[in-house]
């Protein structure tokens, strides 16, 4: 140790009950470079640095921060060693402005006036210095992704943090959003600021790393500088085995049309137009991607034709019904029509966690004869249900395979591929289905997504709503991709690549392909 | 962080820890106020199991605190809490009042009974469907509201009582009392029909309803269609909506036959024992339900024994008031109160010792078998 | 109406507006920190009972208030314990307080005083009488006032506004004080954050437990206040169950007040003068139906709170954090 690192974790072990989230981890960021932290879901990465940035204690193991060993018992002292920690989700309060939001915890004086215009002088500095632009009075609810993602590293900067670390930053940005993030950490890297960048996304790691560590089942596997490496090399770290994500082609000619929405348009309660003019049509046989930044409309789109949300205006055709606004589609409806739903936020919507599995397998369909028994079919038929959930669970791979566990003591993987088996049970003609391998561990994905091309080879109208790209264009015959609540373009799979999909994510297709500078940064 | 305990320990001993705890500090009130707690302890066994006819009267108890305490399960299980069960019996039994001042001399009991049930049953579903529409359909918070209806049961009875079913030139402010075919008839006369001999109590038909009932709400929350529906409202708002269950529509399911079963316990006192309508008939019963679903765990079978408890409480208190100054009925009220605090809101409180303890007897079988 | 009439009336509002406003600043404080707060009745009802017995026998104001409050902070730090620190369902924990202060204060009561559950009549010279004890007669107020400004000012300043006792003009002071707290101060600021998203408080390096612990405090010591005015000021003891729901009104107007303390201050004065109207129609004859029975005036107060809280559609403005309990790991 000739050179102090700038964080060292030594040795850092953690249990939490059952399960070894970090065993015997060791990291070491050399000052004033960014080092890259990958790992899947359930790798440990997210718990290593909740342990650096004082949530957490490690059962064994110590921290050095420039050279000295150091207990950082909670976020306080955390921030005061000198690190700030972008948070995945956004620790802001939308009923503050973002003045306020950076202010609090730091602030310079117990009476309010004051203590902001001394908080505005120096943020006034702290931005000129860095180029992260925020309207510092605007309410957090009133502001874009990219602008509260400044705001972050804005309020980790004015807390003193020489040390940043980032979680999964991009996971709701397009990928010009991107390439403005990293114009920012690379001028924060020429001020002499270390950067830890926590992904999963292997192409940023190339991009902007110095270095990258990679863990694997609470372990790290692999350090490397990224010179020596390349994604192909990571990604087997990362998951241990050679993994085969690419396309299939489909052979089926395209079938008739399914389902079929003209002009829909949504508006929510604060009067925010979340869909404007959508309209789209989906036939047997093919899988339509739908892409675009998290947050644009895709997962409204999804409630309304489901039928769990009513459209301001728009009309559908479904199963040789008409639906319009007024008298909109409504879950049961949907499902009596054959439309099949896998809701984007599984655990809320998609399953009931405190039920036994074998009664998650009949939400949504609980009301049909064939599960109902006695003189009136006011009883359900509980032999046949758990005989239903034990076939799907045989049929989909679902471990444990015990129908009686309570649904939150499945694995995410599990919890998905069970909600899959409900929907796909069914034999629906049209599958609506959101972010279906967000938080699944990557054996599991190769399943999910065998188990949707096999829907679409048998005449499924399949709706796939992803914000990871990769999974659009690995499945889908055809993209549509929408921003702000419309949709930008559609294109054939073969017309389809990351640079013209991220113009269209962003709407705007006169942009430069490449890095720009960082005075070019839009509102 | 993982802590599992094992069913039994979570389900059956964790609450009995609970019960406990609150126990040693009412004895730790009737200590501070200059009594002793094991002469009080020892009374309240006496005057709850002693005698036949004891038991008698805890079990007229519990049948009240079965029927709200189930009430409250029912309205839990939707994710509702219903504090209403005060107002929703006292309406019940203006309910089974009206029908059994207006029919008692013209139909026999065999008709008549049944209807006073319904009649109790719906008035008390009426009450509650108030604040279940406010609550589903204007957001009105349905603690807030049920307990406002328990103020308004409360004025309207005594309304009721005063102005127009006391009979001319009563001093007692009580209804006219009812014709016999509109009393519930008590067990010992039922055994004594059929040949058995019990001492004279207050327990009554009722009991046997109130058992009925609960094979009733059993079958309904864990084996019937609607009774599914309810629980994912309960448990998983959101998941209901996405299944095509109506929220709204389950409110009112939930607290109408929550209501109804709280309007049962009017049967069990107004028709049971008292014969007549009174003041304040229902006595906190509607807050004991809470007490008793909470402890029960808003399972029937919990409820059940939880009933039997309190029943011992309230019987085993009237003994230990006749016995010892400065004991009174609010001494039981503060238990329970301390019931509700210990295995309700401070219920996992203790839960991190057992789980060590438990993974430490684990750990010593392992090592030492 | 006579101008002695709306004198009365504005000094009936005043008088049933003050506990109310108390415990809905109390309420206010906690909920706004996130922790509901459903036991402002019972630490009121107990408040209440600690200020009657500890004035009565010591012959002390002062050491009633300090007794009330203590008493009152005791159970928030108890609803605290369970809430905060073992996140226990926040709704039953109120309940469960309500429900001890019912019994206990009557099992108390008959202990100590032996008069089946009241406490001795305090002295006048211990209670909490008027700044200005000779206008509490408005015909006093008329004839000290009038001479100089005319008989309806003097009957509605004098009488309606400046009769009070200090606790009444103290309650309306508190409420500019918690709105200055909340938007000037420092621990105002983060105390709304917690209330909307307490791990990114934790996150910014300042503990929840304790934001929320200051907050139960501060409703403690209101719910003290909102106590000691019933039997120090309002009545002159304690008798069983004297609060009345008027902890669950105060409650229906926060909601009403969406949560903020001027709004809420209006909400309160609106119950009060609601209350003071009720009052006189009591024997009072409505054409064709015949005397409006007192039952129904008594009942007012709670049938009022049914339609407030009826026509306000609004969960969607509680504090975004309320009532969940805050589970520091993740």
């Amino acid at each position: 140790m000739t050179t102090d690192f700038a964080v060292r974790l030594c040795n850092i072990s953690k249990r939490f009950g059952a399960v070894q989230a970090n065993d015997g981890v060791t990291l070491e960021v050399v000052p004033g470079a960014v080092h890259g932290l990958v790992g899947e879901n359930g790798a440990g990465k997210s718990t290593l640095m909740a342990i650096l940035y004082g949530y957490y204690q490690a059962d064994s193991g110590h921290i050095e921060v420039a050279g000295r060993p150091v207990q950082i018992a909670d976020s306080e002292q955390a921030i005061a060693l000198g690190l700030g920690l972008v948070h995945q989700h956004f620790m802001l309060v939308d009923t503050l402005s973002c003045l306020d939001n950076v202010m609090l915890g730091a602030e310079p004086g117990f009476f309010l006036p004051t203590a902001s215009r001394k908080t505005r002088q120096r943020l006034g500095l702290l931005m000129q210095e860095t180029g992260l632009q925020v309207r510092l009075d605007v309410l957090v609810s009133e502001l874009p992704v990219g602008e509260l993602q400044r705001l972050e590293i804005l309020k980790a900067l004015y807390r003193g943090a020489r040390i940043l670390i980032l979680d999964e930053p991009t996971a709701v940005l397009t990928p010009q959003e991107t390439l403005q993030l990293f114009e920012t950490l690379r001028r924060l890297k020429a001020l002499g600021t270390t950067i830890i960048l926590i992904t999963h996304k292997l192409k940023e790691v190339m991009s902007l790393c110095d270095a990258v560590t990679v863990m694997r089942a609470g372990r790290v596997v692999k350090t490397c500088a990224i010179a020596d490496t390349s994604p192909e090399d990571l990604a087997e770290a990362m998951v241990g085995r050679k993994v085969n994500l690419g396309r299939q082609q489909s052979n089926l000619a395209l079938g008739e049309i399914r389902l079929s929405a003209q002009g829909l348009k949504l508006v929510n309660a604060n009067a925010v137009t979340t869909l404007a003019d959508v309209s789209l049509q989906l036939r047997a046989g093919e899988i339509v991607g739908l892409a675009g930044v998290s947050g644009n409309g895709q997962s409204e789109l999804l409630e309304v034709l489901s039928g769990m949300l009513a459209p301001t205006q728009g009309r559908l055709q479904l199963g040789g019904s008409q639906f319009d606004a007024n008298a909109w589609l409504d879950p049961a409806s949907a499902r009596d029509l054959k439309l099949a739903h896998v809701p984007e936020d599984r655990q809320a919507c998609g399953m009931v966690m405190g039920f036994p599995a074998w009664e998650t397998a009949a939400l949504g369909y609980h009301e049909q004869t064939q599960l109902r028994t006695g003189r009136f079919g006011l009883s359900m038929n509980q032999p046949l249900m758990r005989e239903q959930t034990a076939a799907m669970q045989q049929r989909f791979d679902v471990r444990p395979r015990d129908v009686e566990l309570g649904s939150s003591k499945f694995s995410g993987g599990n919890q998905q591929k069970l909600i899959l088996a409900r929907e796909i049970a069914q034999s629906p003609t049209v599958l609506l289905v959101g972010q279906p391998t967000r938080g699944v561990d990557i054996g599991a994905i190769e399943f999910i997504h065998q188990q949707l091309r096999a829907l679409r080879d048998a005449g499924c109208a399949v709706l796939l709503v992803s914000s990871e790209l990769d999974e659009i264009l690995t499945l889908a015959d055809r993209v549509i991709v929408m921003n702000g609540g419309r949709i930008t373009g559609e294109l054939a799979i073969d017309e389809c690549d990351e640079t013209r999909l991220g113009l269209l994510m962003a709407a705007q297709a006169d942009l430069p392909e490449q890095a720009q500078s960082a005075e070019a940064m839009p509102a | 962080m993982n802590q599992t305990l094992p069913r039994w320990i979570d389900v059956g001993l964790l609450p009995l820890w609970n019960l406990l705890v609150a126990l040693l500090v009412t004895g730790l009130v009737v200590l501070a106020i200059g009594q002793s707690p094991q002469q009080a302890f020892a009374l309240l066994l006496q005057g709850a199991l002693g005698s036949a006819r004891g038991i008698g009267y805890t079990l007229y108890y519990a049948t009240t605190f079965i029927f709200t305490g189930l009430a409250v399960a029912v309205a839990y299980q939707a994710g509702l809490f219903n504090i209403g069960g005060e107002g929703q019996a006292t309406f019940g039994g203006l309910g089974v009042t009206l029908l059994a001042l207006g029919l008692g001399s013209v139909l026999p009991a065999p008709l008549l009974l049944p209807l006073l049930v319904l009649a109790a049953a719906i008035f008390g579903m009426v009450w509650a469907l108030v604040p279940a529409y406010l609550q589903a359909w204007r957001g009105s918070h349905i603690v807030i509201t049920t307990i406002m209806f328990n103020f308004l049961a409360s004025s309207l009875n005594v309304y009721l009582l005063v102005n127009w079913l006391r009979p001319g030139g009563n001093m007692s402010v009580e209804s006219a009392v009812f014709a016999d075919s509109a009393r519930m008839p008590s067990l010992h006369s039922l055994a004594a029909i059929c040949g058995w001999e019990l001492p004279s109590s207050p327990a009554n038909l009722s009991l046997l309803l109130a058992l009925l009932i609960c094979a009733f709400v059993y079958w309904f929350l864990w084996k019937s269609g609607a009774g599914y529906a309810l629980r994912v409202v309960g448990s998983a708002p959101r998941a209901a909506h996405f299944a095509g269950i109506n929220p709204r529509l389950q409110v009112l399911v939930a607290m109408g036959l929550s209501g109804a079963l709280a309007g049962l316990a009017a049967i069990n006192e107004v028709s049971g024992v008292q014969g007549k309508l009174t003041l304040d008939f229902v006595a906190g019963a509607g807050f004991t339900g809470i007490a008793v679903s909470l402890m029960g765990r808003s399972h029937p079978v919990g409820i059940i024994l939880a009933s039997l408890l309190f029943g011992m409480l309230y019987q085993g208190g009237v003994e230990v008031s006749f016995e010892m100054p400065g004991f009174s009925r609010e001494m039981v009220v503060t238990a329970q109160g301390l019931i509700v605090l210990f295995a309700g809101a401070m219920a996992s409180v203790s839960k991190p010792a057992f789980v060590w303890l438990y993974a430490r007897t684990r750990t010593q079988e392992a090592s030492g078998g | 109406m006579d101008e002695i009439a709306l004198g009365s009336i504005i000094a009936s509002t005043l008088r049933v507006s003050t506990p109310l406003l108390l415990c809905a600043m109390a309420g206010l404080v906690s909920e706004r920190s996130g922790v509901v707060d459903l036991g402002l009745e019972g630490k009121m009802l107990f408040a209440a009972f600690a200020a009657a017995a500890a004035a009565s026998v010591s012959q002390s104001t002062g050491l009633g208030l300090i007794a009330a409050i203590s008493v009152a902070c005791l159970l928030s730090v108890l609803h605290g314990f369970a809430c905060v620190t073992h996140r226990g369902d926040q709704v039953v924990s109120g309940v469960a307080i309500n429900m001890v202060a019912a019994g206990l204060t009557v099992v108390l009561g008959i202990a100590w005083f032996k008069q089946g559950g009241q406490t001795p009549p305090i002295d006048a010279t211990v209670r909490l009488t008027g700044l200005i004890p000779a206008w509490s007669e408005p015909a006093q107020a008329i004839a000290d006032l009038g001479p100089w400004v005319g008989q309806w000012v003097a009957a509605i300043v004098g009488h309606g506004l400046l009769s009070h006792n200090l606790l009444v003009y103290l309650a309306f002071a508190l409420v500019l004080l918690v709105w200055f707290f909340l938007e000037f101060t420092r621990p105002g600021l983060r105390l709304r954050a917690v209330g909307e998203n307490p791990a990114m408080v934790e996150a910014a390096g300042v503990s929840v437990a304790r934001l929320r612990y200051g907050a139960l405090l501060v409703n403690g010591l209101l719910c003290g206040l909102a106590g000691s005015y019933l039997t120090l000021a309002q009545n002159a003891s304690f008798s069983p169950n004297m609060s009345a729901g008027r902890g669950f009104i105060a409650l229906a107007a926060l909601i009403f007040g969406k949560w903020k303390p001027l709004p809420t201050l209006l909400a309160c004065l609106l119950f009060g003068f609601l209350d003071a109207l009720a009052i006189r129609l009591q024997g009072a004859v409505i054409p064709g139906v015949g005397e409006v029975p007192v039952q129904l005036i008594q009942a007012l107060p709670y049938l009022l709170t049914v339609v407030l809280l009826a026509g306000f559609i609004g969960q969607a403005q509680a504090p975004k954090a309320l009532g969940q309990p805050y589970l520091k790991e993740r």
